[in-house]
């Protein structure tokens, strides 16, 4: 049986991200320190297998990341909202007193949210080898 | 109790937890060199030490010894603190996972850091920010590579999490609790019988996470970001010296994360597979074989990850995206419909 508030359970987490952050930080900082430095102006320059360096990476890139994280934004939010369900599915026979309820509750939510992923499928988003005008 | 032991305490067990981390991250370096040396039909690391066992601590120490660049066109701060973030991302989320059996010392778990109710919850929030320290390092790095690397993996990362947090549900279907030793309490009933893949008919969510979880770590054959025949190193090609190592630290301890939720979420965490044929041990053996469990099976996963890297060639980006999109994600949602139909049908509370 726990003998301590509960929210002191959450002390160590945040005393772990402490120290994690902490070690990252004194390994930067230790190889920073400890780290011969001979550099050259070939060797700060960026990486580009050897040749000179051909402008630089601030250039455009392809649509399509940007549409992939706006996808994930979307249907995570959705997919948050299952876990909520999940965890108090089992008691919501009792709760509603209807014994599929929650079942069919989530089954309409997750019709929407298969809607969504068949749309955005036809529409051709999913497909990165196809070059669409309209992306 | 006393506020100043239960703090005492928690740092003691913070320091333990992360040295036996780090540790296990330097040997699972060398247990990939070596198996996938063996995989190759040659020997792998053999002259540092007996079996090449000293192998990771030279590693480190060149390491730290290798001079550390500072490119003069990286965006600085980012650049500084996007390794410092992949790594404490890495290092944090072991905090609340149980390894061991519910045992209490002075009123403290002795085998947890963090009991807390919504610890699957920590374990994806977490391993969610460690997405920014791919994309500043590769954006602030400045370098093409780095960059196209950097897009890649970030692409790559929140397409497949979707399907790693969907494949969960099942699971907490079943057990009714985001809590880790609920989960592992109600796998622990009759052995592996009663464990999620087997007895909780989530062996369909079992591969899903899985696969899923090998595109979260950048492991093959998922492993696109630093694709080295197309974009040399990906995103942390400008990085050098410990910088470097520490993204390499925290692949690992993220492949040792995410081998300790699949053991908790799937094969029954601590729980003995025979279990419940054997009364107790006493006292002592009752909290050791827990942990011995708990490694064996956390053991096997990292053995597969290497197994699969020395045995799969590498996805084409267009099959992968396709791939979590059009396959991973619609199993999950399946399985989740399936899953809450049987549970609906034989198992309402």
């Amino acid at each position: 049986m726990q003998s301590h508030p509960y929210t002191w359970n959450y002390l160590p987490l945040l005393i772990q991200v402490v120290v994690a952050a902490g070690l990252g930080l004194a390994i930067v900082g230790l190889s920073w320190l400890i780290g011969r430095g001979r550099a050259s102006k070939a060797k700060l320059d960026a990486y580009e297998c050897g040749v000179p360096v051909e402008g630089d990476a601030r250039g455009r890139f392809s649509v399509r990341f940007y549409m992939v994280a706006m996808l994930f934004i979307l249907f995570d939010v959705e997919a948050v909202f299952m876990l909520p369900w999940a965890v108090i599915y089992r008691h919501l026979p009792v709760l509603t007193g209807s014994r599929m309820f929650g079942f069919w509750e989530m089954v309409v939510y997750l019709g929407f949210v298969v809607v969504g992923i068949f749309y955005v499928w036809k529409k051709g988003i999913l497909d990165w080898t196809n070059d669409r005008g309209d992306l | 109790m006393n506020f100043w032991w239960f703090l005492l305490l928690s740092i003691i067990k913070i320091a333990v937890v992360l040295v036996i981390l780090l540790t296990a991250v330097a040997y699972t370096v060398l247990l990939e060199r070596k198996v996938v040396g063996r995989i190759q039909n040659r020997w792998g690391p053999s002259r540092v030490g007996p079996f090449g066992l000293l192998q990771p601590l030279a590693d480190g120490l060149k390491l730290f010894l290798k001079e550390d660049l500072l490119p003069t066109a990286v965006y600085k701060p980012l650049y500084i603190l996007a390794p410092v973030i992949a790594l404490a991302c890495a290092l944090t989320s072991i905090a609340v996972v149980p390894f061991g059996a519910d045992i209490k010392f002075k009123g403290v778990d002795l085998f947890q850091i963090a009991n807390v109710n919504i610890g699957l919850l920590v374990i994806l929030a977490v391993t969610s920010v460690g997405v920014y320290g791919i994309a500043l390092s590769g954006w602030s790095s400045n370098n093409k590579y780095s960059l196209l690397g950097a897009l890649r993996s970030s692409a790559q990362l929140v397409s497949y999490e979707l399907a790693l947090g969907l494949s969960l549900v099942g699971v907490v279907l079943r057990a009714g609790s985001l809590n880790l030793r609920t989960i592992v309490d109600v796998q622990a009933t009759h052995g592996a019988l009663s464990w999620n893949i087997f007895g909780g008919f989530q062996i369909v969510a079992f591969f899903v996470y899985l696969t899923a979880a090998y595109a979260e770590t950048n492991r093959t054959p998922f492993d696109l970001p630093e694709a080295e025949s197309e974009l040399t190193a990906g995103y942390h090609t400008e990085y050098s010296s410990m910088k470097f190592a520490m993204f390499f630290m925290s692949e690992y301890a993220n492949m040792i994360t995410v081998s300790c939720v699949a053991t908790l979420l799937f094969l029954g965490g601590w729980s003995s597979p025979f279990g419940h044929l054997f009364p107790s041990f006493g006292p002592v053996i009752d909290a050791i074989l827990p942990v011995f469990w708990f490694v064996a099976k956390v053991f096997f996963f990292l053995f597969v990850y290497i197994w699969v890297r020395g045995t799969l060639p590498r996805f084409r980006y267009d099959q992968l995206m396709g791939f979590g999109w059009k396959v991973l994600l619609p199993v999950a949602i399946a399985n989740i419909v399936v899953t809450s139909l049987w549970l609906g049908f034989t198992r309402p509370l």
